[in-house]
């Protein structure tokens, strides 16, 4: 019923007559006969306007919001600003193409040009590219990044984002490269093993760790990245952008790529996606950074101008030989990262990050009081871990019916909890009190 | 134009957040950052002025007519859009219960069926997020599927000269050594070639149908018997699915497995160059591989189950989710009927565009075409010193999004035009027109061309110096 095409099928059999076609299947006559569909797709009939949204609606009203959201384990609920998400409506940016014609896409090539002096702003690295799809992807291409003729392996910590650390392996299986774990010591690095390993494995290309890590302590950068650097190897660090408000940049902290997901930065948590992977990197490894990269340069007037760059380490130009096969990235959830960014601010995003720590330790003090004691007695962002007095996966189910998303269960005992700003102290002890009834039941 | 950073002053801001309820907790000095990011220190109002002023300085589907050839580049909808803003989707974290996500599932679900009809696939993965993504994801399927048969000889993946570069580079990317096969004078796989290249290494086969110069490979069941024949498997880059819609199916023809492109088939936006979605489909024995989680149904609940012989996670969640809502909406609205008639006005909006055009332009191959056409504008250059550049230039200075440029590579000073199905008539007569004029002026004054655009925010930017002098980012004084 529904269709985008404008033209009549008067206008239609006109322009087929001035094509020189008798009809469609005379149009499509290119097509061997045998393998024509003959029947109908099975799909249900096309829709009004006003159905389809009714039944989009019915398909959102089958999902439940959690009002009170206290989980994030790599999906992290932030408050967006009013100016984000007007900015971001913009048609000119949501139904343009890549910027391949520099001329007419000065507005999105700025934009992007913009996002990467924030990203390397914001991780201390000299160069930062256009995106990749989100943190799985951007952390598998840096440890891609790292790889050459003598190096190839990675070792990877396993207080990594459970997901992270999958997509690396996926990665890694298909380049045929020797992945690791790197085992843990009190939540963090173990950095014993970290030497031993890199003492075993004089190929190892690259370290990857995560600060602060899956459970949301604060990894010792430093010493790993020197650790690291010793036994020839690069090290990765996959950041969350709302700690680098406060935290120690990884540029500062000795790594040689920063990586990250940049959904923290004005994008909804969507049912996972679309998010935005951020990759920065010290400018030695300019040219082995994937996918588009934005420069600036003069136009024949000698006006600034900003076009895609040193596109020879690109697919459309190396294929085969090039380091990746990235093409389209995620520039609208760029664009919104560097709106989100120009809105907090350096002291926006400080007291945001400042906020989430410091209610991420009242709701672990509240938590401890009813029985939830701490995993981890170390430094941490705004998550952690706590014991749980009764099944994990229980509570958060029970808690879930009651509009509270909890910590995530990460085993049957544990759950991994999260505070953002947008967690008031009302909301942590109303939250407190529904989970001593559920408790008591 | 200044950069954001260059506007506004120390101590502007908006004021967002609350003060906070609860103590204080502070950073240990040896974990604080030396000094604070310098990022913009910008009022509201400047925010809001200075994206409308990139926004002025930018093109997209609803500026005018995009034929940007291979990408697809249709109306995106508003329905969609209002979709993939409702709150029951968008407030939804990706670790929360399946009871209450049963509208993401069914979203999911629905989607990955109705891709499994149109293509004549079995199943469906919507976690990879873009076209190359998909490309990846498929080829691992394939990796994965031989390595569990044993055949880890087979290291060989086949990509026309015709292919996108993506092609090549994603095969490199799963481990595979890639063997290019030429074309024929026709445009098509020389299948004698394509014979020569198989062998009990073959891993595979990649290939875009209808192909890179627009034309659907009359030998197509040919091609994917003789990849069978050797023990390979078959891959169809989707990349050009808007002309074949209800038409005919990829799986009918042989394909194993298969991607396709939301944010162009379906009318998802490109975004500037994304988010996008890439979903892959394969027939029942590769399905066990595919990765991430896909949804079934059980007495109406929806649940998320891991294929048995997955080959892991390539993306951290479910995918571009919001970007499936809209492409769900999108289908919803087509029907089945809405699905072919698409394909169909896309060819017919390509062919006759191809045809107003051919006694002005030489085509590249002078046949019925599927949704795009490529022009060879050679003897242009020859006679006029005007190349495939300054034309495209030169269509900036009218307004029009210039076609894809000097691709595919197996056609010297290449023009490819994709109209696609939402353009009108009379838009095509108008581009008709001035592709016409622009010829005209190529014989007539070609400085012109070669000195174009001139009503653009800039004029030529200088790419070599981009390159050689990288300056990658904004540096204060």
């Amino acid at each position: 019923m529904g269709t985008y095409i404008p033209n009549t099928e008067k206008e239609q059999e006109k322009m087929l007559e001035a094509a020189g076609y008798k009809d469609f299947e005379d149009l499509f006559s290119c097509i061997p006969e045998g393998l024509i569909y003959k029947k109908e797709l099975n799909l249900p009939e096309g829709k009004s306007e006003m159905q389809v949204l009714c039944e989009m609606e019915g398909l959102a009203e089958k999902n439940k919001v959690m009002r009170h959201v206290f989980r994030g384990a790599g999906a992290y609920n932030h408050y967006i600003p009013a100016i984000v998400k007007s900015v971001v409506s913009k048609e000119e940016f949501i139904t343009a193409y890549t910027p391949y014609q520099a001329e007419i896409s000065q507005g999105i090539l700025q934009s992007i040009f913009e996002y990467q002096t924030d990203i390397c702003e914001l991780t201390g690295m000299d160069v930062a590219n256009a995106s990749v799809y989100d943190a799985g992807t951007a952390a598998a291409e840096a440890v891609n990044m790292c790889r050459d003729r003598k190096h190839s392996g990675c070792l990877v910590s396993e207080a990594v984002l459970p997901q992270v650390s999958g997509v690396i392996k996926t990665y890694c299986f298909a380049g045929d490269t020797p992945y690791q774990t790197i085992p843990l010591k009190d939540g963090v690095t173990d950095t014993e093993e970290l030497e031993q390993l890199l003492s075993e494995n004089s190929g190892t290309a690259c370290v990857y760790i995560q600060n602060p890590n899956y459970f949301g302590l604060f990894e010792d950068v430093e010493k790993i990245a020197q650790i690291t650097h010793e036994h020839g190897a690069k090290l990765v660090v996959g950041v969350n952008p709302i700690s680098l408000g406060i935290v120690k940049t990884p540029g500062e902290s000795g790594a040689d790529i920063a990586v990250g997901d940049g959904q923290p930065l004005g994008l909804p948590l969507g049912f996972g996606g679309p998010y935005i992977g951020f990759m920065a990197c010290r400018k030695e490894l300019m040219r082995n950074l994937p996918g588009r990269i934005v420069g600036q340069t003069e136009d024949s007037e000698g006006q600034k101008a900003f076009v895609l760059t040193l596109q020879a380490r690109e697919q459309h130009i190396r294929r085969e030989k090039a380091g990746s096969n990235i093409c389209s990235n995620e520039a609208l959830c760029a664009l919104t990262a560097g709106v989100y960014l120009a809105a907090v601010g350096a002291d926006g995003l400080e007291k945001t990050a400042l906020h989430c720590m410091s209610k991420a330790a009242y709701l672990k003090n509240a938590l401890e009081k009813i029985g939830f004691s701490p995993v981890f007695d170390r430094p941490f962002f705004h998550e952690f871990v706590t014991e749980c007095p009764a099944d994990a996966s229980l509570i958060s189910a029970e808690m879930e019916q009651r509009g509270y998303l909890t910590g995530l269960p990460i085993d049957n005992n544990r759950l991994l909890w999260c505070a953002t700003e947008k967690n008031t102290k009302d909301e942590i002890d109303g939250m407190i009190t529904v989970l001593k009834e559920v408790l008591a039941k | 134009m200044k950069l954001i950073f260059e506007k506004g002053n120390e101590g502007r801001g908006l004021q967002l957040l609350p003060d906070l309820d609860v103590p204080e907790v502070e950073i240990a000095e040896g974990m604080k950052r030396s000094k604070k990011p310098a990022l913009a220190k910008v009022s509201e109002t400047e925010i809001s002025r200075h994206y409308t002023e990139l926004a002025n300085r930018s093109y997209g589907v609803n500026n005018g007519f995009y034929p940007l050839g291979s990408c697809t580049m249709k109306y995106n909808p508003k329905v969609n859009d209002l979709a993939a803003g409702l709150k029951g989707l968008t407030d939804i974290h990706p670790l929360q219960s399946e009871e209450t996500t049963q509208g993401s599932l069914a979203v999911i679900k629905e989607l990955s069926d109705a891709l499994c009809e149109i293509n004549g696939m079995d199943a469906f993965t919507l976690q990879p997020a873009a076209g190359a993504h998909g490309e990846f994801t498929g080829l691992l399927l394939i990796k994965a599927y031989l390595h569990e048969k044993g055949e880890t000889g087979r290291t060989k993946i086949i990509v026309p000269d015709s292919a996108h570069g993506t092609n090549p580079a994603s095969a490199s990317m799963c481990g595979f050594e890639v063997i290019n096969v030429p074309s024929g004078s026709d445009g098509c796989v020389d299948t004698q070639a394509l014979r020569e290249a198989v062998g009990d290494d073959t891993a595979g086969l990649m290939l875009t149908n209808p192909n890179t110069v627009g034309l659907f490979d009359k030998n197509i069941k040919e091609i994917t018997d003789i990849i069978h024949d050797a023990g390979g498997l078959c891959y169809y880059d989707g990349a050009n699915l808007n002309a074949i819609m209800g038409i005919c199916r990829p799986g009918d023809m042989g394909f194993d497995v298969i991607h396709v492109n939301l944010h162009k088939t379906f009318s998802t936006p490109h975004g500037g160059g994304g988010p996008g979605s890439g979903p892959v489909g394969c027939k029942e024995f590769l399905a066990p591989f595919l990765p991430g989680h896909v949804v079934e149904e059980k007495d109406s609940m929806y649940s998320l189950v891991r294929p048995s012989r997955s080959v892991g996670d390539v993306k951290v969640f479910h995918g571009n989710f919001l970007v499936a809502v809209r492409a769900l909406s999108y289908i919803l609205t087509l029907g089945k009927d809405g699905i072919k008639k698409t394909s169909q006005a896309a060819v017919l909006n390509a062919n006759y565009m191809r045809v107003m055009l051919k006694d002005t332009f030489d085509m590249a191959y002078d046949e019925t075409c599927m949704h795009e056409f490529v022009m060879d504008l050679s003897r242009m250059k020859e006679e006029t010193g005007c190349s495939a550049l300054d034309f495209a230039k030169g269509l900036l200075d009218y307004g029009i999004h210039p076609p894809t440029m000097y691709f595919p590579l197996i056609v010297h000073e290449a023009l490819m035009a994709e109209p696609t199905e939402t353009e009108t008539r009379e838009t095509l007569d108008e581009a008709v027109r001035i592709f016409s004029e622009l010829a005209k002026k190529a014989k007539e004054n070609p400085e012109s061309l070669h000195a174009a655009p001139q009503g653009t925010p800039i004029g030529r930017p200088d790419e070599v110096a981009a390159a050689r002098n990288p300056i990658v980012r904004f540096m204060a004084d």
